[in-house]
């Protein structure tokens, strides 16, 4: 498969074009934007925490391909997980995606991040890994309460 | 027709031209480079990088200070390149060119220079809705500073500026007029004379962006008559970090000193300093003395061609580009003006401009993505970002041929 074929999987052009959880929640208990300033993608996820468990998620907002697939898996992915567990899913699709070209990835690793695994293909793309990254530094920065507009660059 | 095309292109040998350009040369994740990013910045000929590494080898010494053989060698050559920008823009004199780090510099130069001495609350500067971030946030901030307001001249679909609208804009409040001359992101060339004329009408200055302007057409600042005009040298195949902006001696010599230091200065004591004489007033510090080399190797590799010449080819690259896209169903392009330089940019239905970029970028094409540094004209169109194809005279007709291909090829990938 070419790397090009590889980074945008049927999976992700999927999700692309139907996003699940793309919806604004009422009442959030916790909710962040996500901007990336140099190319201007930008999205904003809602929480609803209780007894230390997201309820519901969701997220609005615009961006590339890679950005939008990668917000509507990591809703998926979290929703129904407490708040560690889903802090630690990040820490693990983080350093996937951060993972040096050419180096090898157990097949475990990969399985245990789910769809999420599907995202690999980026890190064959350094300028994209932050496509990837945005809505989960959004969730972090909801979820530690920064209901500021957070920015990577 | 055919008669037509084959003088243009004896009169223009693109191929010869071509291997000037070591960097047209490589190959990019294994494909021939197709550099269709001419408006982030244009590829360096030859003789700009021997006259910089001659330079280096050569010449080496700091300029205007010391009395040694290679001091008075950069000084020369420093002060030569300054006479070459000066001909180049048909300035009057060689001290109504400062050496800068380019556009955004210049512009802040004179926002911080001339801006901050006589504009005040109340008053008025007025730019245009297609400006860079750089023609926008020096004002900005001069703006907040005085009290004065910021005015934009709008647009229509098209990316064509509102002539009417402009003349309403114009008012005895209005103390500067500060505008693109082509729009990086649309493509758009301004009727910018007229601009200056009727700015003139009630004596208002004007300064005139040309970052985008003076790699594709000749520009003379006696015939614009505008009162500030800038650009930047690595947009005119020369290197980073210089630029020039040139001022009217008038203005500039009643303007602010710009940054303090070395060089400014005609006297230093710890009462009192006092400034030199244009234009080294402005240039405080060791200036980039290799790059404004650079820059004069650019403009005589420049001025061995002619302008009409490249504008006609241009304009037929930008024809043939526009049928190439304007075919591919779903895509959308977006600054259609009637008077257009070699910028496409385009958006595609479901399609991200990032995600074409990088597609695009796997067949040897570099294109920009993004907003351009105009987010106001996205906004304006509605639209996150785009896609941008910008030319410049290197390229060729294959190049847009194998731009629509990729183009496609992403269609293909994404299902569309």
């Amino acid at each position: 498969m070419s790397e090009i074929n590889e980074l945008y999987q049927e999976l992700i052009l999927e999700h692309n074009r139907s996003p699940r959880n793309y919806k604004k929640i009422d009442k959030p208990s916790h909710f962040a934007d996500g901007y990336n300033p140099l190319c201007g993608d930008h999205y904003t996820v809602y929480l609803k925490v209780s007894n230390n468990v997201i309820e519901d998620i969701g997220f609005e907002g615009s961006g590339c391909a890679i950005s939008k697939s990668s917000a509507s898996m990591m809703t998926t992915s979290v929703k129904g997980r407490s708040v560690q567990e889903a802090q630690k899913l990040f820490e693990k699709f983080h350093s996937l995606i951060m993972t040096k070209i050419g180096d090898e990835i157990p097949e475990d690793k990969i399985e245990e991040l789910g769809s999420l695994g599907a995202l690999i293909g980026v890190r064959e793309f350094p300028a994209r890994i932050k496509c990837a990254s945005l809505a989960w530094h959004a969730l972090n920065a909801a979820l530690n309460n920064q209901n500021n507009a957070i920015s990577i660059e | 027709m055919i008669n037509e095309l084959t003088t243009l292109e004896t009169k223009f040998s693109v191929e010869e031209l071509r291997r000037d350009f070591p960097i047209l040369l490589r190959f990019v994740h294994g494909k021939p480079l197709v550099y269709l990013d001419n408006a982030a910045t244009t590829q360096k000929p030859v003789e700009v990088l021997n006259a910089i590494s001659t330079y280096y080898r050569e010449h080496n010494a700091n300029i205007h200070r010391g009395v040694h053989y290679l001091s008075e060698i950069s000084t020369f050559e420093y002060e030569k390149a300054r006479g070459k920008v000066k001909n180049f823009l048909n300035a009057n004199e060689q001290k109504e060119i400062i050496f800068t780090r380019g556009t955004t510099e210049g512009i802040n130069l004179i926002a911080h220079g001339y801006g901050r001495k006589f504009i005040g609350a109340g008053d008025e500067i007025l730019i245009s809705a297609m400006e860079h971030h750089s023609n926008i946030v020096p004002w900005q901030m001069l703006c907040e500073e005085k009290g004065a307001k910021l005015r934009v001249i709008p647009m229509n679909d098209n990316g064509e500026l509102m002539l009417e609208e402009f003349e309403k804009l114009l008012s005895p409040k209005t103390k500067f007029v500060s505008i693109v001359y082509i729009s990086n992101s649309l493509g758009t060339i301004n009727p910018v004379k007229h601009i200056i004329e009727r700015a003139h009408a009630l004596n208002i200055p004007v300064l005139v962006d040309g970052a985008q302007t003076v790699s594709h057409r000749k520009v003379d600042m006696k015939e614009l008559d505008c009162d500030f005009f800038v650009f930047s040298g690595h947009k005119l195949f020369g290197p980073t970090g210089i630029g020039a902006l040139y001022g009217k001696a008038e203005f500039l010599e009643k303007m602010n000193p710009y940054q303090g230091g070395g060089d400014m200065i005609a006297s230093v004591t710890f009462e009192k300093t006092t400034y030199n004489a244009l234009p080294f007033r402005f240039e405080a510090g060791t200036p980039n003395i290799s790059g404004a080399v650079g820059l004069g190797a650019a403009i005589d590799y420049v001025s061995k061609l002619d302008f009409q010449s490249i504008q006609e080819y241009e304009h037929e690259l930008l024809e043939h580009g526009t049928q190439i896209l304007q075919a591919i169903p779903g895509l959308r392009i977006i600054g259609t003006a009637k008077e257009k330089a070699g910028v496409l940019s385009f958006v595609m239905d479901n399609i991200h401009p990032h995600d074409i970029g990088t597609i695009l970028d796997k067949e040897g094409i570099a294109i920009r993505t993004g907003h351009h540094c105009t987010q106001p004209v996205m906004q304006r169109f509605q639209i996150p970002a785009t896609a941008r194809a910008s030319f410049s005279f290197y390229n060729t007709k294959q190049d847009l041929e194998l731009l629509g291909q990729a183009v496609y090829k992403v269609k293909e990938i994404f299902k569309a």
